[in-house]
C-alpha cells in the first residue's frame, strides 16, 4: 500500500460522501459548496491518473466558473432553504430505489468483467502535460478547436436571449 | 491499480447523480446532479485512456496513445460549459415567470 493507493482512497471516499451529502442538503448553497468539493476530489483522480492539464482546467473551469455562477444564480433568486416544499418522501424513497438499482445492476454486470486483469499504472510520464496536448489540440484536432469558439458564441447569444427581460 | 476500482467509483458517482435527478424537486440541484454525473463519465474516460497509454508502453516504450481521449474530455468541458451556461439562463427566466424554482410546477410548458 503506497502513497498513491492511500490517495486513491482518500480521494475516493471523499468523492462519494460529498456527492451524497451534495445529494442530500436542503439548503441550496450548501450543495453547491459540496459539489466544489467533488470537483476538487475528482481532480485529484485526474493527477493521479497522469491528467495534469485536465485536473486544473477541472478546477479552473468547473470549480471556479461554473461553480460561481452556480452560486450567483442562488443569490440573484434569494431562495429560502424550505423553498423546496415537502412531497413527503415517497418521491424521495422512489428516487433513491432507482438509482441504488441502477448501482446495483451496473456493478453486478461489470463485476466479472474481463477489466479485472487491466491495470493502470501509477503516475509517470508527460502524456497529460499541456505541451503534449496542445501540440495535438493546434495540429490534429485544430478543426474542432476552433468550431469550439463558435459555440461559445452561440451560447452567450442564446443565454443574453433567453435571460433578457422582454 | 485495477481498472475496476475506476469504473465502480464512476458508476457510484453516476448513481448519486441519477438518483438525485429524480428524488430532489428543486431545479438547480437537478441541474447540479447532472454535471455530476457528467464529471464521473469524464473521469472513466480518463481512466480509460490512462489504461490504454499502460498497455500501449509495454509494446513501445516511446508510446505516447492515450492523449486523444484527454482532449475528447476537453472538448466534453468545453460543451458542458456552453451547456450550463444556458441552462442557467433557462432557469433564471423560469424563476422570473413562476416565481419559483420547483420543478413540480413545470408540467404545463407553456404556462
Amino acid at each position: 500500500m503506497n502513497t498513491s493507493h492511500l490517495l486513491f482512497w482518500f480521494l475516493t471516499a471523499l468523492s462519494i460522501l460529498s456527492a451524497l451529502m451534495m445529494v442530500t442538503s436542503r439548503n441550496p448553497v450548501h450543495s453547491v459548496l459540496w459539489l466544489v468539493l467533488v470537483f476538487f476530489s475528482i481532480s485529484g483522480h485526474y493527477i493521479l491518473l497522469n491528467a495534469q492539464f485536465l485536473a486544473i482546467v477541472n478546477m479552473i473551469v468547473y470549480a471556479g466558473a461554473i461553480m460561481v455562477l452556480f452560486l450567483f444564480v442562488i443569490m440573484l433568486m434569494n431562495t429560502q432553504s424550505d423553498a423546496e416544499p415537502h412531497h413527503g418522501n415517497r418521491m424521495r424513497l422512489a428516487g433513491t430505489l432507482a438509482g441504488g438499482s441502477l448501482l446495483l445492476v451496473l456493478v453486478a454486470a461489470l463485476r466479472e468483467s474481463e477489466l479485472r486483469s487491466l491495470q493502470v499504472s501509477a503516475p509517470e510520464g508527460n502524456i497529460g502535460l499541456v505541451a503534449r496536448l496542445g501540440s495535438i489540440l493546434f495540429t490534429d484536432y485544430v478543426v474542432p478547436f476552433e468550431l469550439s469558439s463558435v459555440l461559445f458564441l452561440s451560447a452567450m447569444v442564446g443565454a443574453v436571449m433567453i435571460g433578457k427581460r422582454h | 491499480m485495477p481498472i475496476n476500482y475506476y469504473l465502480f467509483l464512476s458508476l457510484a458517482l453516476f448513481s448519486i447523480g441519477v438518483a438525485g435527478v429524480l428524488a430532489r424537486r428543486n431545479a438547480l440541484i437537478v441541474f447540479m446532479c447532472i454535471e455530476l454525473m457528467l464529471n464521473a463519465v469524464n473521469l472513466l474516460l480518463v481512466a480509460f485512456s490512462r489504461m490504454h497509454h499502460t498497455a500501449a508502453v509495454l509494446l513501445d516504450p516511446t508510446s505516447k496513445a492515450g492523449a486523444e481521449a484527454q482532449i475528447l474530455v476537453f472538448f466534453i468541458m468545453v460543451v458542458a460549459a456552453a451547456e450550463v451556461t444556458v441552462g442557467l439562463a433557462i432557469i433564471v427566466m423560469l424563476y422570473r415567470n413562476i416565481r419559483s424554482v420547483d420543478i413540480n410546477f413545470l408540467n404545463r410548458l407553456k404556462y
